[in-house]
């Protein structure tokens, strides 16, 4: 496996048990990221991307029925390391996650400073001290006064909560940062003020992210590249800049016809129908259903085809 | 068609909506001024769109029409009656003409009914007491807003439904009594983006249709125009910019409004490579709002001994009205 990459996923899959059958959360999901890249996850809800970032950082709940496929970070497989090798050499060390919803994660009956510091504490074994001046560190680089150090999760306001979830994230300098719907429940000045923090760090710690997100608005504020979910699987993986002038899975492009454009006059279309369920999903292409340019071939498991460097699973890019 | 040809059907006049604090239950701590003084008409059939962030204010702003605080000060006039005085059958009455489309429709049904009761519910309110008829009504209803066929829904339960199909049956609940005014608060926010859109257009169809009014409530700079004709800036309890919406989207003119259409991004790989200039800090508390305009703590056009001292009037710019200093 060539280490140019620093990420590389190849057909993983997790799939849940439950009383109707196995969910189907995350059913071959493959994509490479570089080093200080971002690659933004789109999807809407219920399509296993946030089961996608839990299966990165192996945070599974306890009815997993199948988990497997292959995780190259910076070369090495971590997929086959036993739980404490994982926890000792990759989560929070060469990678951590900014949980969905992280303003409300926080402990509320602990200092942020000391939230901040504790993974150093635990995966760096420093002492405290050492902890709290690398918290403070990070609180600088994402825009939160020193000060704060000292206060309670409630003390401060949403956007703040974010900036401190962040802080937890980096303050390990691990090489890569999950970020499940980092800005969802915050209003649009703060999540824009959000977005200029993530390109930042990005530049100045050389940080790569995970991008999870259903908003593909703004999550073009930060993406090099584009992979697109549906219903489990990755659709098309992309260049952010190839992606968003013109995609090419038919899901992909009624994706972007159907966002609400503020500069240009375009009126946004919609999706018919619904996704599949993931307790069953059709045998052949899950999109078939919607698409409204299937064909009889779709009745099969679409391959993934490469065209000029953009990896897409549809049979409209046979041959 | 200007606004003046048209009929108004709701009048907020000099509103205000304080709501008091207590220190340990009983001494008088101050008040959040949620709402501090604002004034609008609406007209019979229009669309008018309400942008703010949380804790603007807007949320206070929604109940007061919908009769559920009751002002502080200054009033609400739906027709010819004020809904801060009345109460018992007439406010009922009232009711029977607002309809209310909440922001998340999974919390806005009871788990426990299935959507043929959720439904007829407002008819039984309002006293319609031959079932037949409320049949009648509650599959017209779903038809309007394409849950088809009716028979399909009426059994089921709203967990068993998507989250476009709850929306939809939250929509026919408040269409249902055929209402001249629908408050719309955040109705898509809590939707995927392929669904959006179909709910947004299902809402308009039917604004137009019934020739309803409609108060769309919204943080989302990027749905309003293709919904509303007039849209409301709101900053901490004050509106800040009344404009119609081409003005907004192509020359907004209050500093606020401004750092909203900058913070809200169109699709396109551009936007990785380029920092937005936005205003620091967050929006000030509502219990001891700043002096003089409420924006200027943010605002990078503050005028030193104006903006900090006088709170500005309303001004007319081209299209807008604005409350900002620069515009005087």
């Amino acid at each position: 496996m060539a280490s140019d990459k620093l990420l590389s996923i190849q057909d993983l899959v997790l799939h849940f048990k439950t009383q109707r059958g196995p969910v189907q959360a995350v059913d071959g999901v493959f994509f490479d990221l570089g080093y200080k890249e971002a690659v933004v996850v789109l999807g809407e809800s219920g399509c296993g991307k946030s089961s996608l970032a839990k299966a990165l950082l192996r945070l599974l709940p306890r009815n997993v029925s199948r988990y497997d496929g292959k995780v190259y970070l910076e070369g090495q497989e971590i997929m086959g390391m036993d739980e404490e090798q994982y926890r000792q050499n990759v989560r929070w060390v060469r990678m951590s996650l900014v949980p969905q919803a992280a303003m409300n994660s926080l402990n509320p009956v602990m200092k942020v400073g000391d939230q901040v510091a504790e993974p150093m504490m635990a995966h760096h074994g420093v002492k405290k001290e050492e902890a709290l001046i690398q918290a403070a560190k990070m609180f600088q680089h994402v825009g939160v006064p020193v000060d704060f150090l000292d206060r309670y999760a409630f003390e401060l306001s949403g956007g703040m909560r974010q900036r401190v979830a962040i802080a937890m994230s980096l303050v390990t300098a691990p090489a890569l940062v999950v970020l499940d719907e980092p800005t969802s429940a915050l209003d649009v000045l703060t999540q824009a003020n959000i977005f200029n923090v993530l390109k930042r760090l990005k530049k100045e710690l050389e940080v790569s992210f995970v991008l999870i997100t259903h908003d593909i608005a703004t999550s073009s504020e930060l993406a090099d590249r584009v992979a697109v979910m549906y219903a489990g699987q990755i659709v098309e993986v992309s260049d952010a800049h190839r992606f968003f002038n013109e995609p090419l899975h038919p899901y992909s492009r009624m994706l972007m016809a159907s966002v609400p454009r503020l500069r240009a006059d375009v009126e946004p279309d919609f999706i018919t129908g619904q996704p599949p369920s993931l307790l069953n999903p059709p045998t052949g292409c899950r999109f078939a259903d919607r698409c409204p340019k299937r064909f009889a071939k779709c009745s099969e498991e679409p391959p993934v085809f490469n065209i000029d460097g953009i990896q897409v699973k549809c049979w409209l890019y046979n041959g | 068609m200007t606004d003046t040809q048209r009929e108004v059907l709701l009048s907020i006049q000099d509103l205000h909506v304080w709501f008091e604090l207590r220190r340990f239950g009983f001494s008088h701590a101050g008040y959040v001024k949620a709402v501090d003084g604002v004034t609008f008409d609406l007209h019979y059939g229009e669309t008018i769109a309400i942008v703010g962030e949380s804790g603007c204010g807007k949320s206070s702003l929604m109940k007061t029409i919908l009769g559920i605080n009751k002002p502080t000060k200054g009033k609400v006039m739906f027709k010819d009656q004020s809904i801060g005085e009345i109460g018992g059958e007439e406010l009922r009455q009232y009711r029977a003409q607002v309809g209310y489309v909440q922001q998340d429709p999974f919390g806005a049904l009871a788990p426990f009914m299935n959507i043929q009761r959720i439904l007829e519910e407002p008819l039984v309110i309002q006293g319609i007491k031959d079932p037949a008829e409320r049949e009648r009504r509650v599959r017209k209803a779903m038809e309007e807003v394409k849950l088809t066929p009716p028979d399909d829904f009426l059994q089921k339960f709203p967990h068993m439904l998507s989250g476009g199909q709850q929306q939809r049956v939250v929509i026919a609940r408040a269409i249902i009594l055929e209402p001249k005014l629908i408050v719309a608060d955040e109705p898509v926010s809590m939707l995927d983006a392929s669904v959006r859109v179909e709910i947004l257009r299902l809402l308009r169809g039917l604004q137009e249709k019934y020739q309803m009014a409609v108060i769309y409530i919204t943080h989302d700079l990027s749905t309003v125009r293709y919904f509303s004709e007039r849209v409301f800036v709101m900053y901490a309890g004050n509106m800040v910019e009344k404009a119609p919406v081409e003005s907004i989207v192509h020359n907004s003119k209050h500093p606020y409004t401004s750092a909203l259409m900058e913070a809200t991004a169109d699709p396109d790989a551009n936007n990785a490579l380029v920092y937005r200039e936005l205003p620091a800090g967050e929006p000030p508390s509502l219990v001891s709002p700043p002096a003089g305009c409420r924006f200027h703590p943010r605002c990078p056009k503050m005028i030193d001994g104006e903006c900090n001292v006088n709170k500005p009037p309303e001004f007319s710019a081209d299209a807008a009205v604005v409350s900002c200093w620069l515009y005087k």
